[in-house]
């Protein structure tokens, strides 16, 4: 979903006539993460607008055949607006049995399967645990059936190079690769230069690799008469002008954590530990030292947020990032910060849950977690990231809220955004409003007071090392201004009341509506990853009529100030989440609204058949 | 080695004493270490502005409130991970650590291990009262076999942790001892300052209402000299008014008491004390009081290279000759321009 592509919405009359979904399937050792991600940039190159979902199991190395082990990444893409990766895909490509077995039911009746029979062998097959060869026995008879040798047709290809075995059946890839590429039209050159870069130190690997695609390519190219190949060409999507990349929501986030470091003028300090689908965000920092980053590797992911919370409290910008798992242990270091009042960025890529869950599936589950989350009233600000590309504009956000109110922030995404690709139009830097911190360096008329407030009611952020404002913080409750120990009663009120009144006063921008009108008979609520889904299906049924519209909630914690008149101004509010109805318990407290929820929480996104049979549901 | 500003003035104890209210119980241990540490801090001769007193949860971490110096009271058992933040965000600042035997070694001793092993430029001041004293009374990691609480009514049944075996087997490079009304406890925290890294001090410290008086076999005053091995660099391990000694049974590779007569250690085998000998400092934190003399004093001192310089050079190393240009970065990798007549490479 490309954030500058035209909108046509309601233009449209065969939504998929335009737009093709492809998954490849194979084992977890094939390739088929970079095959996907070729081919996301070749559809970038041909000026598609696309969206991509790769599915991955959690098993490193999965004992090779099994279903378990089966990798998969799949894309959408076309000459309009795409919104999701795709409901149901019109080809699979299955380099295995167990690939075929786990990822054919979705495939679109009708649909073409590319199989490589070469790997389906008796062995194989009971790994599988298929009785007979599926492509012989005619259960696949309601889709069109490719099967081609591609080991085979690999290592004759590869063959002048004189790899070993296993090295050549490794260029099945990129023979499955050029086979897509002929498939729809596409230029292989840039994946040409990509793999002579990528083994310029092994020059007969970039041959042999260049071979297997160039075969593939002319596979498909004199197959095309005799089979249910057919090419197929998709017009390039009327996108704005301007300079794009792909961009995944890990480098969305680690983008914008440096952007709202440098609009804050702080060095950025971040701890982190490694967990799934969150450590990419600190792989990508931990390259970034240039841009005044430091990285910390924790022993824990409770010494993550801790050492992220001293360096802030030393004036850098302190940035802790995990998943719900590690996120549940942070919960006291989040009660310090917010009782010390410093800036913070907590994001947690959220995955499914509870305890250890799905690591590497989506979900939305940690909506309670990040607004309720901790002992006491901790009242914290969340910001919710609908897409790789919003996640760099909600990473400045956050750093925002927390640097201008001197607050932790928790920054939302989840492990669907954080692993898609979309295309992404570069922003200009010059554009976005710097704001700079002040720290307090002496004391101000009528003494220092480490807890006295602006119009805010933000505290003064001073340096450890600053003379004449020596002071001392801590977890205990604070007395009004002076910040000491307090346990009188009629103190812990006032303090308790200015953290609820300072939170409650950020200033949020209103919320606007994505698509359709204020008022009207049905809003589909959203927040995070289900944006795709909602909104492609909205626009279906606004262009059959139906008067729906779509809101997108960015701002969790607090809520916009108008979000209340907003929802009234429709007879029925529905909130689709990937959890058992978080967003929906929020906002009937909030405004006592009737908010009807629809849920799914099998770790994987809504389709937008899902929602357009919901919202159909509705309005019976 | 990163820039280090040595920020150095002249101060009086006064100078390091805050306006608030000790409210340790009165006889507390603590209030003779406070003093220690306030009567130390001017015969340093560092800022009090440049210096931050980190603590966790527990009767000893309420000591940041008392210092005159940036202080932070954080949670229970994680100020070496606050510490690790605020050095590694600002190396230039004199980082304490005040925690003690539950909190740095029971629900913080996974941070107490990490700290020490990455050699954080810190000094670590671990009370050790053998007892939980703010939750009152229950047995804690250090308490003697048998420690009967409120949690332990027929005696407590693990065997406990030794603080400064722990800091040693987690890679300490600097482990001292005393105890809260030593007279040579500024001496050891001199020396702990003075040591480049995690310094790791052991204190005694006697809980007057919970735990009254357990240390008092070795510190009591009468006959102090015979149950206290006070170690000096280079000088021999000599105790009881130089009529005992230390010495090496180098078949059994352990230590031994020995008998000097007439002043002739060198005659009895006794050792000389090399605070950079790793092996005898392994043997001295191992060593069992009663058998031998309570080791005090500076029981190993061999420093390597902190943490947050190696942090400091990488960093700069990694971001030598690249401009933070953010625009740029933001086009790094394959990208393509959109026109009017479609997309290009």
């Amino acid at each position: 979903m490309a954030t500058a592509v035209v909108d046509q919405a309601d233009k449209r009359q065969s939504p998929l006539s335009d737009a093709v979904v492809v998954r490849f399937a194979g084992d977890s050792g094939d390739g088929m993460q970079l095959t996907g991600g070729q081919f996301t940039l070749s559809s970038a190159l041909a000026g598609n607008d696309f969206a991509t979902f790769p599915d991955f199991p959690a098993e490193i190395r999965a004992p090779q055949g099994t279903l378990f082990g089966v990798s998969a990444f799949q894309i959408n893409f076309g000459s309009s607006a795409i919104d999701t990766a795709g409901d149901a895909p019109d080809v699979l490509v299955a380099m295995n049995p167990a690939a075929l077995k786990t990822n054919v039911p979705q495939l679109k009746q009708g649909g073409l399967i590319i199989a490589d029979e070469g790997e389906f062998n008796d062995r194989n097959l009971a790994k599988a645990k298929y009785d007979a060869n599926p492509l012989d026995d005619g259960s696949l008879a309601k889709w069109q059936l490719l099967k081609l040798n591609i080991s085979q047709l690999t290592m004759d290809a590869v063959k002048p190079f004189g790899l070993g075995n296993k090295e050549a059946l490794r260029c099945k890839n990129m023979w499955t690769l050029g086979l897509a590429l002929w498939m729809f039209d596409r230029d292989r050159q840039p994946l040409i230069d990509w793999l002579n870069a990528k083994f310029a130190k092994a020059p007969d690997l970039a041959a042999a690799n260049v071979a297997a695609l160039n075969a593939g390519h002319a596979y498909g190219e004199t197959a095309e008469l005799a089979g249910p190949l057919k090419q197929h060409h998709v017009d390039p999507a009327p996108v704005a002008p301007g300079l794009y990349r792909t961009l995944t929501g890990a480098e969305g986030i680690a983008l914008g954590l440096v952007a709202g470091a440098q609009l804050a003028k702080l060095p950025m300090f971040f701890g982190g530990y490694p967990i799934t689908p969150a450590s990419a965000i600190l792989h990508h920092l931990s390259r970034l030292k240039e841009y005044d980053v430091t990285t910390f590797q924790a022993e824990d992911e409770i010494a993550a947020i801790c050492s992220a919370i001293g360096a802030s409290y030393a004036g850098s910008l302190g940035v802790t990032s995990s998943s719900g798992p590690g996120i549940a242990l942070k919960g006291e270091a989040m009660g310090l910060a917010i009782m010390t009042e410093l800036p913070l960025v907590i994001v947690n890529s959220q995955r499914g849950g509870p305890s250890t869950g799905l690591p590497t599936k989506t979900e939305q589950s940690d909506l309670y977690q990040a607004v309720y989350g901790r002992n006491g009233d901790a009242p914290m600000p969340v910001v919710a990231a609908r897409s790789p590309g919003d996640a760099f504009e909600c990473a400045i956000e956050a750093v925002r809220i927390a640097v201008q109110y001197m607050t932790p922030v928790m920054l939302l995404t989840d492990g669907y955004i954080a692993n898609a690709a979309e295309p992404w139009a570069v922003p200009d830097l010059t554009t976005y409003e710097a704001f700079p911190v002040e720290f307090l360096t002496e004391a101000p008329e009528g003494g220092f007071k480490p807890y006295g407030r602006d119009e805010n009611l933000k505290r003064p952020w001073v340096k450890p090392g600053t003379p004449g404002l020596l002071h001392r913080i801590g977890g205990i409750e604070k007395e009004l201004d002076t910040g000491h120990i307090n346990y009188a009663p009629e103190n812990h009120q006032a303090m308790t009341d200015i953290r609820k009144d300072k939170i409650d006063g950020i200033k949020v921008p209103d919320q606007v509506v994505e698509l359709g009108a204020e008022g009207g008979k049905l809003a589909v609520v959203g927040w995070g990853s289900t944006f795709g889904p909602i909104h492609q299906a909205v626009r279906r049924k606004r262009a059959e009529g139906l008067d729906v519209s779509h809101v997108h909630i960015r701002h969790i914690w607090p809520l916009p100030a108008n979000l209340g008149e907003l929802l009234k101004s429709y007879d029925k509010v529905m909130v689709p989440e990937m959890n058992t109805g978080q967003l929906k318990t929020v906002l009937r407290d909030q405004y006592l609204v009737d908010a009807k929820p629809v849920n799914k929480v099998s770790g994987q996104p809504f389709t937008i058949a899902e929602i357009e049979a919901a919202i159909e549901e509705a309005l019976k | 080695m990163n820039e280090m500003t040595t920020i150095a003035r002249t101060t009086t104890l006064k100078d390091w004493e805050t306006d608030q209210e000790v409210r340790w119980c009165p006889g507390c241990g603590d209030y003779a270490i406070l003093k220690a540490v306030q009567r130390t801090m001017p015969e340093i001769g560092t800022a009090p502005e440049n210096t931050v007193f980190i603590s966790g949860i527990g009767c000893s971490s309420r000591f940041p409130y008392y210092m005159e110096t940036y202080g932070f009271h954080t949670i229970h058992g994680r100020a070496p991970a606050f510490a690790t933040g605020l050095k590694l965000a600002n190396p230039n600042l004199d980082v304490w650590i005040v925690t003690g035997d539950g909190d740095g070694l029971s629900i913080g001793g996974n941070h107490t291990m990490h700290l020490i092993r990455r050699n954080l430029d810190c000094q670590i001041m671990l009370f050790n009262n053998e007892i939980y004293g703010l939750t009152k009374g229950q047995y804690s990691p250090t308490s003697r076999v048998g420690t009967t609480s409120p949690s332990t009514p027929y005696g407590s049944v693990d065997r406990p942790a030794q603080p400064a075996a722990f800091a040693l087997g987690a890679g300490a490079r600097f482990v001292a001892r005393g105890f809260d009304v030593s007279k040579e406890l500024p001496n050891v925290l001199k020396a702990a300052h003075a040591h480049k890294g995690a310094a790791f001090i052991e204190i005694f410290q006697n809980c007057i209402v919970y735990n009254k008086d357990v240390f008092e076999d070795f510190a009591a005053p009468k006959g102090a000299e015979d149950r206290q091995l006070w170690l000096k660099q280079g000088e021999p391990m000599i105790y009881a008014k130089g009529t005992k000694g230390i010495a090496l049974d180098a078949e059994a590779l352990h230590l031994k008491t020995v008998d000097v007569i007439d002043g002739d250690w060198q005659a009895a085998g006794v050792i000389i004390h090399d605070v950079t000998n790793r092996s005898v400092a392994h043997m001295l934190v191992e060593m069992r009081f009663g058998e031998f003399p309570m080791a005090l004093g500076v029981l190993y001192d061999d420093p390597r290279p902190t943490f947050e310089a190696d942090v400091v050079r990488q960093n700069k190393a990694a971001a030598e000759g690249k401009t933070a240009d953010l625009q740029s970065l933001l086009k790094k990798g394959q990208t393509w321009t959109v026109t009017e007549g479609g997309p290009e490479l």
